[in-house]
């Protein structure tokens, strides 16, 4: 009795998650199907009368949408790449180590995280246009990078200060130089954070919006987000077009985060410890 | 002093030199971006809260624009609403992440697929996220007013952005609809952190699941929790861009916020030295409530 009670409790928290989570996305998906001409007659029926897949073809044909979405693709992929390896050494720094100026380091980060972003936009241009940067797409990398570093950092020392010492210890006892620990100890511990960081980093460049809006002009060089608001004219937004794009947009994420789940389910630690 | 003895010293002395100086190696690439990127722009855009802006020139005023802040109602009443919308956000989003990182931690069918699709908001650009809600709430387009209506929860079918008194709701559910992955992740991902032999042993012990979860689970995901409830609220009060795309800050300044308050100053009124002034008050009162914490979470380290 108890154990079926526990089990309707569990899928019905399941569901509730997953219908709060799904809605709006699921709405995207209706918006985006939906002939224009149902659009607001139909407004609150869960699937239009009549379904269409026009507004995937015309952004597909007649729009930059592909050119913006490899742009987005190269930033997002390289940004989290960079941002995990620089912050998994200065999160193991943070975690291993006692050293003179710690407090200042974290303190340092901090401030990245603290200050709004409209305050550093106008010498970030300025900079960046003298450094030649502006209107391509190294400069938000550069940029995107320096922005998730600080978050990548402090996530990556929590996950390293919850590998016991213990272990490393005894591995360094049992003749392992620090780097070898490091390799065979510490790295299959961490991999799941590292994995976590990798998929929050590509998803904030992939979903950033003010600086690409700032500092990119031309067509070729434009981002996803910032493709999406070509579509809002200044009368009339285009919601078809629009949403068809987002959905489109939310494929590589998805892939991402299901290839992803991989090192956060494995419980690589139980794994490590036994073995 | 023999020779050998004198080699000994050196050598022991270039291996404590090298071992102060390996955490600073390690932490070299991280602190050269963020100085050139962030901390330099950081103190230009400083700079320019002591400075009037007008068109073509700028001028220095002192401390003219921090006076200007004491008597400045709409700041008062935009602090105000931070606290709401930084409160009462974070608080959704903390207890559902956490609710939802213990569930995906339990075994049940379909558990892969179900994660990878309640992570998915995250994903989803603020900008869209925001458009969307907005949608949700329109009583002619969006199905909410009319279940919110059916539920009882209103008198009729309207949108809730258009009313002063509970506009704010609308962009804390899309920033708690938005948020609960984050720290559903990092708490998922703390907790696998945990070695299972800590539970077979509580559970030998004979500890129930409330036990398990006050005397293993917690303090485990102390460190990650005060970490990420910091990074998290820091985000969450700086975060212009739900508002502005969802009320822009009305109905009557009912969801002005100090960020949506610096964007509209530095942007609209194209007052960059008084938006940056609001800046550098939004950035002394996060960095004392940083220093709260981090504070707190030694002291928390300390006891383990």
């Amino acid at each position: 009795m108890q154990n079926a009670l526990y089990t309707i409790g569990l899928y019905g928290a399941v569901f509730l998650y997953l219908a709060f989570a799904l809605m709006p996305i699921y709405w995207t998906i209706k918006i985006s199907v939906t002939p224009e001409n149902l659009l607001y007659s139909e407004g609150i029926r869960l699937w239009p009368s009549r379904a269409t897949l026009a507004n995937y073809a015309s952004v597909l044909r007649a729009t930059d949408f592909p050119r913006y979405f490899t742009n987005s693709m190269i930033i997002s992929i390289t940004t989290a790449l960079i941002v995990t390896a620089v912050a998994s050494l200065a999160g193991y720094a943070l975690s291993r180590f006692e050293f003179h100026g710690k407090t200042w380091v974290s303190l340092v980060l901090l401030l990245t995280q603290t200050f709004p972003l409209v305050m550093v936009i106008p010498p970030i241009f300025r900079i960046m246009s003298q450094l030649g940067l502006t209107d391509n797409l190294y400069g938000l990398i550069i940029i995107y990078t320096a922005f998730n570093i600080a978050f990548a950092t402090f996530l990556m020392q929590s996950f390293f200060d919850g590998v016991p010492r213990d272990l490393e210890e005894a591995a360094m006892i049992d003749g392992c130089t620090r780097v070898m620990a490091l390799r065979r100890i510490i790295l299959p511990l961490t991999l799941p954070g590292m994995g976590a960081t990798v998929a929050f980093v590509f998803t904030a460049a992939w979903s950033e919006l003010l600086f690409a809006l700032m500092l990119i002009n031309s067509d070729s060089q434009k981002t996803f987000s910032v493709g999406l608001l070509t579509f809002i004219g200044k009368f009339a937004v285009d919601w078809g077009q629009m949403m068809a794009a987002s959905v489109m947009a939310l494929i590589p994420v998805c892939i991402f985060f299901l290839f992803l789940q991989r090192y956060l389910v494995t419980g690589l630690t139980a794994g490590a410890v036994k073995g | 002093m023999t020779l050998a003895t004198r080699n000994a010293h050196d050598e022991n002395r270039s291996h404590r030199f090298s071992v102060a100086l390996e955490p600073w190696l390690y932490l070299s690439p991280a602190l050269l971006i963020i100085t050139s990127v962030l901390i330099v722009p950081l103190i230009i855009g400083i700079s320019y809260s002591f400075r009037k802006f007008s068109a073509f020139r700028s001028e220095y005023v002192g401390l003219e624009q921090y006076r200007t802040m004491l008597t400045d109602d709409v700041l008062h009443g935009a602090i105000i609403n931070t606290l709401w919308w930084t409160g009462g956000s974070l608080f959704f989003q903390f207890f559902l992440g956490l609710g939802l990182a213990l569930l995906l931690n339990r075994p049940f069918h379909g558990r892969k697929l179900v994660q990878g699709l309640v992570f998915l908001p995250w994903a989803v650009p603020t900008f869209l996220t925001g458009l969307t809600w907005t949608w949700l709430f329109n009583p002619v387009i969006g199905p909410l007013p009319h279940i919110f209506y059916a539920i009882g929860l209103q008198a009729e079918p309207v949108t809730i952005l258009a009313n002063p008194e509970t506009a704010m709701w609308g962009p804390i559910i899309a920033n708690i609809w938005f948020g609960i992955p984050f720290f559903a992740i990092t708490l998922l991902a703390a907790r696998k952190s945990i070695p299972s032999e800590l539970y077979e042993a509580a559970s030998i012990d004979g500890a129930s699941a409330w036990q398990q979860f006050t005397k293993v689970t917690l303090p485990f995901l102390a460190p990650t929790i005060a970490i990420t409830v910091m990074l998290r609220t820091v985000w969450i009060a700086t975060f212009a861009d739900l508002i502005y795309v969802m009320t822009a800050g009305g109905p009557a300044g009912s969801t002005n916020t100090i960020a949506t308050y610096i964007y509209v100053s530095a942007f609209k009124a194209l007052d960059k030295g008084y938006a940056s002034a609001v800046a550098v008050l939004l950035l002394a009162l996060l960095i004392v409530y940083a220093l709260i914490v981090i504070q707190m979470r030694r002291a928390l380290m300390k006891d383990k």
